[in-house]
């Protein structure tokens, strides 16, 4: 097991190294001076100038200024953000959770449905309902979920005026962020009214953002399950007289969750990359809708630090699904 | 004695069992002629502005009228004409980005797939980089590099569709290069080249073809989105991307502009997977979904 480990993280290195390269390089290949890019100062005059390109390392070798780069990032020191003035690894941490949050629950709100729906395509393929829920799926597979939230804005909360348009919590709640979840800050607030009125801002965006998995999850579910009840086990468990809820539950699904996890786990860059869109949507203060925002503010520092810090996250979540895959299915574990 | 089927008849004779997918591929002609003749179906110029009806509601519903089948939007331009000419970028999108990414990634992956190696290694591990940023981020990134725009937008797609391709041609060469027909190609002395890309590719083209199609419409989805984001196709460019971005203001107020681009990238994507489903099935029986 721990050889397994240890190839993995060895491999993701390079990986690291490569994507450390591509945040670095972001900033040396814009267009104009990147003393002002990274100051965001207009009209220095030319000792100033002089000094900040002494200050960023500027006058350096190409490659001495990315060893000091790397030097530090790994101490935690990512630059600072041109508009805000605060540190760039700060303003992400803060913003981090919202994110979490969404993603989470979007994941939750995927899987709740999305597995069951899986499951009962598969044990009554063929029939209408198969085809209704593969039907369904194939749409949400497809659909562009920007345009999917401005829908459900329109109809949920334009029509109906049943949820919120944007942010995370009503105006008239105030309180100190403890853990950074907004749900459970107002529940440990103990303000009367303040987790619903959490809990209703978070549920549009979570449909939203968890329709593609919810699709992928359910397609997935049907293809494993469909496998999973032609083994013999599987078989041999109906032989034996079970309840038919009971060979597809416990038999079945177990054997067929091992792929559909891993599936699940794998779906982080995709749900980021819909929380880009989801946050812009929905005015969601998290790292999608931050790094939209630097870039449109030309605020360079911070695409820069977005950039690493969001594929590190991607390179974390999916080695801990390999570890993970590697943990419930020995084979895997055991190949080279 | 009845002689074996012609491959192409063969594969149509599969294709034409999945319902699903000849729709999709009736969608897509449909889509293909609109994109022609979109100067002549459409009612109206796509940025005409008529300022005596500004957010003029469809047809059917009160206050609309005939002359704007599907409304017009905030500036008296009508939807159903932006819509069809929109049509003409979705497809260039696809047909810009797809072999941009084929063609590169093929390349890639056959050089990475052939020789190992110390090539392989430095594909593969470049790819790995391409794949930890999520798509749409990598994408956003480099258009805020090299501009904002449609052209700009399509390379940055292309660059994130690529690893797919490069891993599946170097997986497929992988399997093949061992096989006995390239072994006697190469003892009939055929070099490097005609080895890689006349005795092998050939042999991959199954799976690369259904890659291509659902491609296709990521490069459709994500090209829309950076058009939302403000980083596509510009104003007044009537792309469907762009053209919810232009009708997020209304969404409270005017629901036809908000709604009918979006469906058409909704009907587009889902025919192109439809066909891409299809594809798959009949191209290889062996992936053939249960």
């Amino acid at each position: 097991m721990f050889r397994f480990l240890f190839t993995k993280i060895a491999l993701l290195l390079p990986t690291f190294f490569g994507v450390s390269v591509v945040a670095f390089t972001f900033i040396r290949m814009l267009p104009g001076d990147p003393v002002e890019l990274l100051a965001g100062e207009r009209g220095m005059t030319p000792e100033r100038h002089a000094a900040l390109m002494q200050q960023y390392g500027f006058d350096r070798p190409f490659w001495e200024q990315y060893l000091h780069f790397l030097g530090k990032v790994f101490q935690g020191d990512l630059g600072t953000s041109i508009v805000t003035k605060q540190p760039v690894l700060e303003e992400f941490l803060t913003l981090f959770p919202a994110t979490v949050e969404l993603s989470l629950c979007a994941m939750l709100f995927a899987t709740l449905i999305g597995l069951p729906a899986g499951v009962i395509a598969a044990v009554r393929r063929g029939s209408f309902l198969d085809h209704s829920i593969m039907s369904v799926s194939l749409a949400g597979y497809s659909m562009p979920i920007f345009w999917w939230g401005l829908l459900l804005i329109i109809f949920f909360s334009g029509m109906l005026e049943w949820t919120p348009v944007s942010g995370r919590i009503s105006l008239m709640y105030f309180f100190d962020p403890v853990t950074g979840f907004m749900t459970i800050d107002a529940w440990l607030s103990g303000e009367e009214g303040a987790l619903a009125s959490a809990l209703h801002h978070l549920v549009l965006p979570a449909a939203v953002l968890g329709t593609i998995p919810l699709a992928v999850i359910a397609r997935q579910t049907r293809s494993a399950m469909l496998e999973v009840l032609q083994e013999d086990y599987v078989r041999t468990a109906r032989a034996k007289g079970l309840a038919p809820w009971r060979v597809v539950g416990l038999h079945a699904l177990r054997n067929a969750l091992i792929t559909v996890v891993t599936v699940i786990g794998l779906q982080v860059g995709l749900l980021l990359a819909g929380a880009i869109l989801t946050e812009t949507i929905f005015a969601w203060p998290g790292v999608g809708k931050w790094v939209v925002d630097s870039i449109s503010r030309r605020d360079y520092a911070s695409v820069q630090g977005g950039l690493l810090l969001i594929a590190l996250v991607v390179m974390v979540v999916n080695l801990c699904v390999d570890l993970l895959y590697g943990l419930v299915n020995p084979r895997i574990r055991y190949q080279r | 004695m009845t002689r074996p089927m012609h491959p192409l008849q063969e594969f149509w004779h599969y294709f034409r069992e999945n319902r699903g997918a000849v729709a999709g591929l009736g969608f897509m002609v449909l889509l293909v002629l609109v994109a022609l003749f979109a100067d002549v179906i459409a009612p109206h110029a796509p940025d005409v502005q008529d300022r005596a009806n500004f957010l003029k509601p469809p047809v059917w519903q009160e206050g609309g009228s005939w002359s704007y089948p599907l409304g017009t939007d905030a500036v008296g331009r009508d939807m159903l004409s932006r819509i069809l000419h929109g049509t003409r970028y979705s497809l260039l999108i696809g047909i810009v980005v797809v072999p941009i990414a084929l063609v590169a990634g093929v390349i890639l992956g056959v050089l990475a797939g052939y020789f190992r190696g110390k090539i392989d290694v430095v594909i593969s591990r470049a790819m790995d980089v391409i794949l930890a940023f999520p798509s749409l981020l990598l994408a956003l990134t480099l258009v805020a590099l090299l501009g904002p725009g449609l052209m700009n937008a399509m390379l940055g797609i292309s660059l994130v569709l690529l690893p797919h391709f490069v891993r599946l041609t170097r997986a497929s060469v992988l399997s093949e290069a061992s096989r006995d027909y390239v072994t006697a190609s190469r003892v009939a002395g055929a070099g490097h080249l005609r080895l890689m890309f006349v005795t092998i590719l050939p042999n991959c083209l199954a799976p690369l073809i259904v890659q291509a199609t659902l491609s296709f419409s990521n490069a459709i989805l994500d090209a829309a989105a950076l058009g939302f984001l403000g980083l596509g196709a510009q104003p007044p460019t009537p792309e469907w991307g762009t053209l919810l971005a232009e009708a997020r203001e209304f969404i409270l107020s005017a629901w036809w502009v908000v709604t009918f681009p979006g469906l058409a990238i909704l009907l587009t994507v889902l025919a192109i997977n439809l066909l891409g489903d299809g594809l798959r099935d009949a191209l290889d029986p062996k992936l053939k979904r249960s």
